[in-house]
């Protein structure tokens, strides 16, 4: 904690006979929570890894078989492959995503009229369901029936799906279309809460708009930012539906990802064991970035932005 | 921390839930008192003709009632499997046979049926003997085999044959020769909706038929080691490679999947010469295709053999029917409920009259008589010839094999399509999973 205690800290100074009273009952309204969260979170995380070293074909007996299911996985050159494709849905949806959900966010951070109504329209994205997207963007991407051909353009009339780095391509681009709105909701957010007098102070400075951008906004927005990354490197790490149904994984294994691996192996190859061994790497990948993107936040992220600045 | 991500993905699971019919309500599929429960898919035409085949049963036996549940065919794929092994299967499972049974016979959850065939030799013998092959593991039959024939066509558009003035091959040289023929006219010689995976595998199925004879697979369905390395089937795998190395497969046909039909768009709208597609696409075709079928512009052949290769001309693949299982958890009123309707429900001669009018030919002997006077009776006449008089009719593979086997066999084929892999190295990694 710095010198200027935040909020939440003058709490923890209390009297020593209200003290534990108010604790206990700060512990009993986390209860539910916490029973929602051992009850679908703990439980079958426990279920899963304890799957992990056993053979199950889903239908018959589960039958524990040490460490066979790891060392398939372990061994099998396709894992190392979907990490990598992992990877690079990750990086690339990351390096699409910021930037332009950071413009657009600033962008609709303004307070004209016109710029709400846009401000709804970027949202329609988010509106709509992965599986419907997928669907739509595979029609439109189709090579003899999509937008190339109906409208012959051939620049657009390209094998979309069917070539291993357009497919991945395609890929990072339709989540990005998808979550874009998202992100930059959050930024408009963050954006917002930047107190006016520091632009006001810097117009009298002679300060332009580029200027301000990069010496206000962007380090102001500094926690916005590490919070819509983590949350778009979790949730890529996850991303299954959208992919599922655009390339179902292909062509071949161009776009299988962790998450799509773990389906197919589960629920289309009937190897649950095996399929639980990338389960539980997908939670230690998730937990390790989790963690890494708090490293870089700082251990302080609940101070004040605004002393110093 | 990933919620919104989340929470898309359980809206996108929304549209799948399954929807009542028959009769009765009430609760999905508990096995609860006397009423027999039946999971089959929807979809039409054919969920119509499967649900009255049921409401006429269930008004014959005011005592047996069957409640009948749809899904999905691919939601109905994990769901049935989940019920299966949480013991909440519906008394009757509709299904594929092949793999799929016999990892259900292996958990002991269907029951075994030989012994009610041999009593009811009538109900067995009405019907195609090469139908009950899926149906039979280890010797002893699982389910009834029910619904139509679906043999693998060579569909020829004749409309695109006479502009480019060419002739149906009888021939894999004819075909290899008409490839470069089509592409010089800007036509693509085959369609083909790649990125379903199973599509390219209806290909594989023929080469090796024709090539090494129907022996080469069966010798992997029984699980002999080293299989897939037979020199015929290496061949048939290089011979698949040289026809996408020829561009005789339409141009982004990884993009293209059987689901949506553009693969059956390409051949009526004149953009494909051929393609190799189930006797089912037929009735899609003839709705969506404008004047294409009630045209006369649709050929159909069986797949020609191969110069040199060992297999039967007559031969065909595909499905030789659909079947019926009953759980082995059902209650025993309940299993005596569905052998009535298997005995006194199925292929009834009004479902029969059904399925033909969607454009199927029904698994029963004899049905050829009834097929003059439907407007696809050629059509018709000529599947129930190819099925009736193929030497062999093995089911299509990745029915045939394991779901482990064949998500392996589906992911090297879709290698195999798109080049990366060689001929070899399909047979090294397929030889992996023989016998799983």
């Amino acid at each position: 904690m710095t010198a200027l205690a935040p909020p939440g800290a003058r709490t923890a100074i209390p009297s020593p006979v209200a003290g534990s009273g108010r604790s206990a009952s700060f512990a009993w309204m986390a209860l539910p929570a916490l029973i929602v969260f051992v009850a679908f979170g703990v439980v079958p995380l426990l279920g899963v890894v304890g799957l992990s070293f056993t053979t199950w074909d889903g239908l018959g007996a589960i039958t524990p078989s040490g460490l066979t299911s790891w060392t398939a996985v372990l061994t099998d050159p396709g894992l190392p492959h979907a990490l990598w494709v992992t990877f690079l849905v990750m990086a690339l949806s990351w390096l699409v995503q910021t930037p332009i959900s950071l413009l657009i966010g600033v962008f609709v951070a303004g307070h004209q009229r016109y710029r709400a109504l846009l401000a709804v329209l970027f949202f329609v994205p988010l509106l709509l369901s992965s599986a419907a997207i997928a669907i739509t963007y595979k029609a439109l991407l189709d090579p003899n029936f999509g937008l190339g051909a109906g409208l012959g353009i051939p620049l657009l009339q390209q094998d979309w799906l069917g070539q291993a780095n357009l497919a991945l391509g395609v890929v990072v681009f339709v989540v990005s279309w998808q979550f874009i709105p998202f992100h930059s909701l959050i930024y408009q957010g963050g954006v917002r809460q930047i107190p006016r007098s520091m632009y006001e102070a810097a117009e009298l400075d002679g300060a332009g708009r580029v200027r301000q951008f990069f010496a206000i906004t962007l380090p102001q927005l500094k926690y916005t930012i590490i919070a819509s990354s983590t949350l778009i490197l979790v949730g890529s790490l996850t991303y299954f539906d959208l992919i599922f149904v655009l390339t179902g994984g292909g062509p071949a294994d161009a776009t299988t990802t962790l998450a799509v691996d773990m389906y197919k192996r589960g629920f289309q190859a009937n190897l649950m064991g095996p399929a639980s061994a990338i389960a539980v790497i997908l939670v230690l990948v998730g937990l390790a970035l989790a963690l890494l993107m708090r490293r870089v936040g700082g251990s302080d992220s609940t101070a004040s932005q605004l002393e110093g600045t | 921390m990933a919620v919104p991500l989340a929470g898309s993905a359980l809206a996108a699971c929304g549209t799948s839930g399954p929807s009542q019919a028959g009769a009765g309500g009430g609760g999905a599929a508990a096995p609860s008192s006397g009423g027999a429960t039946y999971w089959y898919l929807s979809g039409q035409p054919s969920e119509g003709v499967r649900t009255n085949a049921l409401n006429r049963f269930n008004q014959a036996n005011p005592n047996d009632q069957i409640q009948g549940t749809t899904f999905q065919n691919d939601a109905y794929k994990t769901r049935i499997r989940t019920a299966v092994g949480a013991n909440q299967a519906p008394t009757i499972i509709w299904g594929w046979g092949g793999g799929t049974l016999r990892s259900y016979v292996q958990a002991g959850q269907v029951e075994d049926l030989t012994s009610w065939f041999d009593q009811n030799a009538a109900v067995k013998s009405r019907l195609f003997s090469s139908a009950f092959a899926p149906a039979t593991v280890n010797g002893k039959i699982y389910a009834m085999p029910a619904e139509t024939v679906q043999p693998i066509v060579l569909y020829w558009n004749k409309r695109v044959f006479q502009k480019v003035g060419a002739q149906p091959p009888q021939s894999w040289g004819d075909i290899m020769s008409l490839v470069p023929k089509f592409n010089a006219a800007g036509v693509a010689p085959f369609s083909l909706g790649g990125q379903s995976r199973w599509t390219n595998m209806m290909w594989l199925e023929f080469l090796f038929d024709r090539v090494g004879g129907s022996e080469v697979f069966q010798a992997v369905a029984d699980g002999q080691q080293g299989a897939w390395s037979n020199p015929a089937a290496i061949d048939a795998l290089t011979k698949v490679q040289d026809l996408v190395k020829a561009d005789g497969f339409i141009k982004g046909f990884s993009s293209i999947t059987a689901d949506s039909n553009a693969d059956l768009a390409l051949l009526y709208t004149d953009k494909a010469a051929m393609m190799l597609h189930g006797s089912w696409t037929y009735g899609t075709m003839s709705s969506d295709g404008g004047d294409f079928v009630s045209g006369g512009n649709l050929g159909y052949m069986n797949f020609p053999p191969v110069e040199g290769g060992k297999g039967d001309p007559t031969a065909t693949t595909g499905n030789p029917a659909q079947y019926l299982s009953i759980s082995s958890k059902a209650t025993d009123a309940q299993k005596e409920t569905a052998k009535k309707f298997f005995a006194t429900g199925v292929l009834t001669d009004a479902e029969i009259q059904d399925w033909i009018g969607t454009g199927g030919v029904p698994i029963v002997n004899g049905a050829d008589a009834k097929l003059t006077g439907s407007k696809d009776a050629d059509f018709l006449n000529f599947v129930y010839g190819v099925a009736s008089k193929a030497k062999s009719f093995p089911q299509s593979w990745d029915q045939a094999l394991s779901p482990t086997a064949a998500e392996k066999l589906l992911d090297n084929i879709s290698r195999l399509f798109q080049l990366s892999i060689t001929p070899q190295q399909f047979a090294d990694s397929m030889n992996g999973v023989i016998g799983q």
